[in-house]
């Protein structure tokens, strides 16, 4: 399983150079990954249904008890079948859609495979943590594709919008996660079923992965960034978000639902979340124009109805459960292609423009028929059997009332905007021009036509599916068992209800037309897209003040707030800890007291300094009279270095100095801005040398440590020079992991300086060319080049 | 030392000759473009130019001394650096010869691939990281050799000191005085 993850990954690492030169061909080889992922998980399909589930361990890090666990059990394969089977059918769908080699396509072949790799590792797995990595792998993915080549800004702002909600999730996931698995001992899914935790920790735990949950599947109220997200693509927005990675919520809540079945809470906060989602997203779906932000609505709806199945925990909603993602993936992904089809050929989404597509592509029409019969629950279609099962999962006493009434209510908003988008992409207009339509390749029909059929197969062949879900709802608690997918089930409530909806929905979509005029006329006092702005603006004013305080810009306060701190902290240890000054000599060395008073000179002269290079080089001297003082010391390795680096910084200094004025400008400042600082400084001064003093004195032999590098430096590392045994071989990660620090800062400071650079001569460049342009001399070429 | 020539070359520079006859005898004593003559120290620029090779020498022996005395990668590669300083305090920006093709970031990277790299190869053997060998040979003429595994990581604290150094000369040096030549620039 781990192999066959990986090879979704290392193919997608290595697709970009194909696509570069052959674009449509990288989207054939990376469909080659999910077709092998697809052939492996039916070739496993009858031994996971008898109850053999492949487990495969991957120890990551022993002592950290972290592991790549990854089980393929029931509800795995359903979805792997989703994400590797659709996953196919979208990237051969790509080739066709993405006609002209563009950046897009050659972006989205390695980035579509990558998603469907980490989608395929997030289902698979079988420890939270690995759940967690593939999570938020998807997200990443999502929001590359989403952003594009982040040319416009609109989507720009949709894959910002996605990645902000979509990882806030995911992080309050993972602190749930945490709870979850330091409570209980362990972070591997089937054990936390085997033993489902119970207690507070439980009850936070399942709250905090709700959000994440809920986010992902884009649940009121963080249901707007899918919509939102519809910028991408058609082919991205029907694998992302109709066929996976909306789903992951849904998944999630269903995959741990035999771990959070003690949190009597759970089904409750599902189903109102997820029935609030159905109505919302319905509602919208019957006032939008564009198809595919009809779509997007729609999916939001149809996420809330799974959202609320997949919390029940009982058998016959888990059967449901189980129905409706194969259904919704089937029917999601068809509409989506089609819709990509119809703006493909005549270049428009909007049903005011579109009139008589369906006679000009009948082909397509029935394909976008066949599957919102699924969706709209008309019989014998797949959508029908798993909407009875949900009928039928509801129907008891008290709340269970209430949900059931949900869930046919949304239902009716089902069926009337699956009306309104066949109607409004396919039919005949009278009062519009029949739109133009450019014939579509055969091979953009066949993933569609595919998935179309699905959606009439798994509802005909209903044993098989059943087969499928009944296997996946059998390990809820208590199972009757009883229950089955199927076509009929005599005259009973399910189908009242299934009667109901339909009826009820084509009534609706008759006289939609009328109810949005009203509803235009409706004040809309919660807006999510609103809240969201209202939200990020605030967030970026608070930024903006905050750093206004924080950097005022002025040097002297940042070094006063330095001195400050190491006076308070250090400082205050030293005074509470007082100790004795012991040998106190007035000098080891003859030789130290003549580089003592070349250092007092020195630094008294910095003070008087007028000139910053009389006070960079009297700086200078009295870090070469230091190295003096390490020479007389007896520490040449020190000294050296200590030399060395003082050139450097001195250069470095005078480099610097030619950009700045020659002398410091002194402003005449009064007593009260002047006190505080020769306060802060004298302190400041005294603390190092109190400190000097105590540290040196605090230790006269030779520590253990010290003794025990003295003792092995010789035979251990071959090495004479104890110091350089000590950078290179006792202490060598702490180097390795210095010069990683160096190498960053350097980056960053050239990259700092570079950049600001090349914007100011940007800002020159045009004003200065025009000037010299007038004066009648080109510029000079040499100096405008920089060598860099 | 001096060049007679190079005195003249203020007034020649006025009849817009000075280029021609100032080319220097031996490419590898002059460099053919060179900063205004004004401001050329043709003594300072050729001092920088005999002593250069030297000075890197001495950062090579540093560098394979620091095991046994005083030196090392982090001297070793300050000192190397600092002769590529000294030729770009003689030669200035456009004295390309003084400076290596090789960009500073790329030097850094290689630095620091070969410290983590020497790092991670004992675990190839089955070792830890960061295990150190040493294996003793002798070598024709120059008799028994003894190389330790840890030379390499002091390698890369030598290339990777060495590109930090010519980044600032790249950032602070070459870039300030384009900076100043550049139209609209000068010191502020």
């Amino acid at each position: 399983m781990l192999a066959l993850v990986i090879s979704h990954l290392l193919v997608a690492f290595l697709l970009p150079p194909v696509a570069m030169r052959h674009t449509r061909a990288a989207y054939l080889v990376a469909a080659l990954p999910p077709a092998a992922a697809l052939c492996w998980a039916l070739a496993h399909a009858a031994a996971v249904l008898a109850g053999n589930q492949p487990v495969e361990r991957v120890t990551w890090s022993a002592t950290l008890g972290l592991e790549f666990v990854f089980r393929l059990d029931t509800l795995a394969l359903v979805m792997t079948l989703l994400v590797s089977g659709i996953g196919v059918l979208v990237l051969l769908y790509s080739r066709w859609y993405f006609e002209t080699p563009s950046g897009d396509a050659k972006r989205s072949a390695p980035l579509l495979l990558a998603f469907a790799g980490a989608m395929f590792g997030l289902v698979l797995a079988d420890h939270l943590l690995t759940l967690y990595i593939f999570w938020e792998l998807t997200t990443i993915c999502s929001f590359l594709l989403v952003g594009q080549s982040g040319v416009s800004r609109e989507s720009r702002r949709a894959s910002l919008q996605a990645l902000l909600v979509t990882t806030l999730g995911g992080l309050v996931m993972l602190l749930g996660f945490i709870v979850l698995g330091e409570t209980s001992g362990t972070y591997r899914i089937s054990e936390l079923a085997a033993e489902p935790p119970t207690g507070s920790a439980a009850a936070i735990a399942t709250g905090l992965i709700l959000v994440g949950a809920f986010t992902k599947s884009a649940q009121v109220p963080f249901h707007n960034w899918l919509p939102a997200a519809m910028v991408a693509p058609t082919p991205i927005s029907a694998y992302l978000h109709a066929a996976s990675m909306v789903k992951a919520g849904v998944f999630l809540v269903g995959r741990l639902t035999p771990v959070l079945s003690e949190v009597s809470y759970l089904p409750v906060v599902t189903a109102v979340f997820g029935l609030v989602t159905m109505f919302v997203g319905g509602w919208r779906a019957l006032r939008e124009y564009d198809l595919k932000l009809l779509l997007a609505y729609g999916t939001v709806s149809q996420l809330g109805f799974l959202m609320v199945l997949a919390g029940s925990g009982s058998y016959t909603g888990e059967l449901a459960l189980a129905g409706m993602l194969l259904a919704h993936g089937a029917f999601k992904a068809t509409l989506f292609l089609v819709i990509g089809i119809v703006d493909h050929q005549t270049g428009t989404r909007d049903i005011r423009e579109l009139s008589g597509v369906g006679r000009r592509l009948p082909w397509v029409a029935a394909m976008a028929v066949l599957a919102a019969m699924s969706m709209a629950g008309v019989p014998p279609m797949i959508g029908f059997v798993a909407k009875e099962a949900a009928f039928e999962a509801y129907l008891g006493a008290g709340p269970a009332v209430a949900v059931e009434a949900g869930l046919v209510l949304g239902s009716v908003l089902t069926v009337a905007y699956t009306a309104r988008l066949l109607v409004g992409g396919f039919a005949s207009k009278r009062d519009t021009m029949p739109t133009e339509v450019h014939p579509p390749p055969a091979g953009m029909l066949l993933p569609p036509a595919v998935t179309a059929l699905l959606c009439l197969a798994l509802g005909v062949a209903y044993p098989v599916t059943d087969e499928l879900a009944a296997t996946y709802a059998e390990r809820s608690v208590g199972h009757s068992g009883e229950y089955h997918l199927g076509l009929w089930h005599g005259f009973n409530l399910p189908l009242v209800f299934s009667l109901i909806t339909l009826f009820g929905g084509l009534t609706l979509a008759a006289y939609n037309a009328g109810l949005n005029r009203l509803r235009d006329r409706l004040p809309s006092p919660l807006d999510a897209q609103r809240g969201y702005e209202r939200v990020m603006g605030s967030l970026e004013r608070l930024a903006v003040g905050v750093t206004g305080r924080v950097q005022v810009g002025s040097l002297p306060t940042y070094l006063g707030i330095i001195l400050l701190t190491v006076l308070v902290v250090p400082g205050s240890v030293l005074l509470i800890r007082v100790t004795p000054i012991e040998q106190l000599r007035w000098w080891d060395n003859v030789l130290q007291l003549p580089l003592a008073l070349v250092i007092l000179i020195a630094a008294a002269g910095v003070l008087r300094a007028t000139r910053r290079i009389t006070a960079v080089l009297l700086v200078g001297v009295i870090g070469y009279a230091i190295g003096g003082m390490f020479i007389v010391g007896g520490g040449p390795d020190l000294a050296l270095t200590q030399f060395l680096v003082e050139t450097l910084t001195l250069i470095a200094f005078v480099l610097v100095l030619r950009r700045l004025p020659a002398r410091f400008t002194e402003t005449p400042s009064s007593l009260r801005v002047r006190l505080p600082k020769v306060l802060i400084s004298l302190a400041g001064g005294v603390f190092v040398g109190f400190a000097a003093l105590i540290f040196s004195s605090a230790r006269d032999t030779p520590s253990a440590v010290s003794g025990e590098y003295l003792e092995h430096a010789e035979e251990g590392t071959s090495a004479t020079n104890v110091v350089n045994a000590i950078i290179i071989d006792f202490r060598a990660f702490d180097t390795v992991g210095e010069l990683s620090v160096l190498a960053v800062a350097a980056t960053g400071v050239a990259s700092l300086v570079l950049s600001a650079r090349s914007a100011r001569r940007r800002k020159h460049a045009r004003s200065d060319w025009e000037s010299l342009a007038a004066a009648g001399r080109a510029p000079d070429e040499r100096g405008g080049k920089g060598r860099t | 030392m001096t060049d007679p020539r190079a005195s003249d070359g203020r007034s020649e520079a006025a009849e817009g000759a000075w280029f021609h006859s100032d080319a220097p005898a031996e490419r590898w004593l002059l460099s053919g473009y060179s900063r205004d003559p004004r401001e050329r120290t043709i003594l300072l620029e050729l001092v920088a130019r005999v002593v250069f090779p030297t000075v890197i020498v001495f950062s090579v022996y540093l560098l394979f001394a620091g095991h046994y005395r005083s030196g090392g990668g982090f001297s070793g590669g300050l000192v190397a650096g600092q002769a590529f300083v000294l030729r770009y305090l003689a030669g200035g920006r456009l004295d390309d010869s003084s400076t290596v093709s090789m960009r500073p970031p790329v030097l850094i990277g290689i630095g620091l691939t070969t410290a983590v790299l020497t790092g991670l190869v004992p675990v190839l053997f089955g070792g830890v990281v960061l295990e150190s060998a040493s294996f003793t040979f002798a070598v024709p003429l120059l008799g028994k050799i003894k190389v330790v595994s840890s030379l390499f990581l002091d390698i890369g604290v030598y290339l990777l000191i060495l590109g930090v150094v010519l980044d600032l000369l790249r950032t602070l040096g070459s870039g300030i005085e384009a900076d100043i030549a550049a139209p609209g620039g000068g010191p502020r």
